[in-house]
């Protein structure tokens, strides 16, 4: 069991979200960085299901009461396990009465506290995963609060000393000026309804991330777009990614809890490869969006999943010599 | 294509009820493919969200246009719900301005409302809430250009020539005329949403504030 000590507003529990209830109006939900809980979860030795704590906001607290193995991913921060400092990305095993302390990230923007066999909350609708506007899922669909008590499986074993090298430093980092986040999208149903200077600076500009971008998603600020004619859109369904224009002429890039329908005309839709680097790129940081195919958007999944192979064939071979080590095995009896 | 996995299909034409029960049709043939994760239908669109990007869209939206072109209309005898209004009040702040836009007294926009019967056209946007066909062309307003930041769920609304029952309580564009306080969605229920495709809604005046 896990009790939480000290945390803002904003942190939560998700999984790989909730497909299969838009029909419902029910949005998928789930992290929004779905590669960093993916290999938390692959370090654990986890169900891809497993759900996780995803944080916004820091500093965040919690005590481990029952000996549980952990991995911090998604962000570089100044970590402590009591005062030991532990690194981030990386498996350790905590004591019952420890307490683990996420301090303000270096880099990223969202962490995920993976805990061995997930952190268990009831399912609902097929997932563990928060929906806020629908007050149900994760903790009583509500964000977590100091006090909370989370159920978590006791560790199997002590593992620690082995983790995941950061995506961001393995992946190809297309970012020309290592400042702006590029991020690579089709363009929309709509995008020929902009005008051409429209359409020309959606690609050129730099837009920067603006206060108003959270978890339904990132509203960006620049020169505004402009269409050639006013139109009236039926409502539609939308998927994380979508790039939509507002009246305003600002683009919205809708997320994780966005609707399941608009109504905005759609420029673009980041492809689902890249939104783990925009899930992590901070209020204020620059974006560019640079055009792609279809093809490419497929393809661009590859060095992911060899990424991951990588990774769960690590994992497999270090938790084999850890636990014949150990003299234990996976169920930790001797 | 919306991004790699998704491909949104929109019907050409007005917004008519020939034209969604096309889209039901759609729904029910594109169920029959083994690679789709989602289908959501929208106002007289469909979005299909698929287990894994499609190598070929081509091949995909030449399926949808065929299907599109050879399916007939897909007839859902839904259930009636007779859902009991409290017109007007501050929960029905907005009928002053249906009323101003349309030119029609106050009075006349609530007749105009509850003699009609509405269609479940889609279920979306937020748990449970129903897209309804069967508005009055006469009683059409736009959505309002500042949205209420707290409008609560059970908020019987005009959008444009949609009609609505909020689901949940929050920010929306749409005109209040009055309000229901029937449950839309509850997650523990067998099924969650208590409206479906195709269900028939009447509104019944329970009072009139003005």
């Amino acid at each position: 069991m896990i009790t939480i000590l000290e945390t803002a507003p904003l942190n939560t529990i998700q999984d790989q979200g909730r497909p299969g209830y838009r029909n419902l109006g029910v949005g998928s939900s789930g992290v929004m960085d779905s590669l960093a809980l993916e290999i938390g979860n692959i370090l654990l030795g986890n169900a891809p299901e497993a759900a996780c704590i995803e944080l916004q906001t820091y500093p965040f607290v919690i005590r481990f009461d029952t000996p549980t193995s952990f991995a911090i991913t998604g962000i570089e921060a100044t970590l402590t396990l009591d005062d030991r400092p532990v690194l981030t990305w990386s498996v350790e095993t905590a004591a019952p009465g420890q307490v683990l302390r996420v301090g303000i990230p270096k880099t990223g923007a969202r962490a995920y506290i993976c805990v061995e066999g997930g952190i268990d909350v009831p399912v609902v609708l097929g997932s563990r995963s928060t929906q806020l506007r629908g007050g149900f899922g994760g903790m009583d669909g509500r964000f977590l609060e100091a006090g909370d008590e989370l159920a978590t499986k006791p560790a199997s074993a002590s593992l620690s000393g082995y983790g995941a090298v950061p995506p961001a430093r393995v992946l190809e980092n297309q970012s020309g000026d290592g400042k702006t986040v590029l991020l690579r999208a089709v363009p929309g149903a709509d995008y020929a309804r902009f005008t051409p200077e429209s359409r020309e600076r959606f690609w050129d500009q730099g837009w920067r991330i603006t206060p108003q971008s959270n978890r339904v998603g990132y509203r960006l600020s620049g020169t505004p777009l402009t269409l050639l004619e006013r139109i009236e859109l039926r409502s539609y369904g939308i998927i994380p990614g979508i790039v939509q224009v507002p009246p305003a002429g600002e683009p919205i890039v809708q997320l994780a809890d966005a609707n399941t329908a608009g109504g905005y005309p759609r420029i673009a839709t980041v492809i689902e490869a890249d939104l783990w680097r925009l899930s992590q790129a901070r209020i204020g940081t620059s974006i560019r969006f640079v055009e792609c195919s279809h093809k490419t958007g497929i393809a661009a999944q590859q060095p992911i999943d060899s990424y991951l192979d990588d990774l769960r064939l690590m994992v497999a071979h270090y938790r084999a010599s850890c636990q014949s080590r150990n003299g234990t095995n996976s169920r930790g009896t001797a | 294509m919306m991004g790699t996995r998704a491909i949104l299909f929109e019907a050409p034409g007005a917004f008519t009820m020939e034209q969604q029960q096309r889209i039901w049709a759609l729904i029910e043939h594109a169920e029959k493919r083994p690679d789709i994760q989602e289908l959501v239908p929208g106002v007289t669109n469909l979005l299909l969200i698929f287990t894994h990007a499609p190598e070929d869209p081509e091949q995909i939206t030449d399926w949808l246009h065929n299907a599109w072109e050879s399916l007939p209309p897909r007839q859902i005898t839904g259930r009636l719900f007779e859902v009991n209004v409290r017109y007007g009040g501050s929960l029905g702040e907005d009928l002053a301005a249906v009323s101003a836009h349309t030119g029609l007294p106050p009075e006349e926009v609530i007749r105009l409302h509850h003699e009609g019967e509405y269609t479940v056209c889609a279920v979306g946007s937020a748990p449970g809430f129903g897209y309804l066909h069967g508005l009055n062309p006469r009683i059409a307003t736009p959505r309002k250009s500042v949205p209420s930041l707290n409008m609560p769920a059970g908020t019987v609304t005009i959008g444009g020539m949609q009609a609505g029952i909020s689901a949940l309580t929050g920010p929306n564009g749409w005109n209040s005329i009055g309000y229901t306080d029937i449950c839309l969605f509850d997650p523990y229920r067998s099924s969650p949403s208590l409206f479906a495709l195709g269900d028939r809604i009447r509104f019944c005046p329970e009072s009139i504030e003005l």
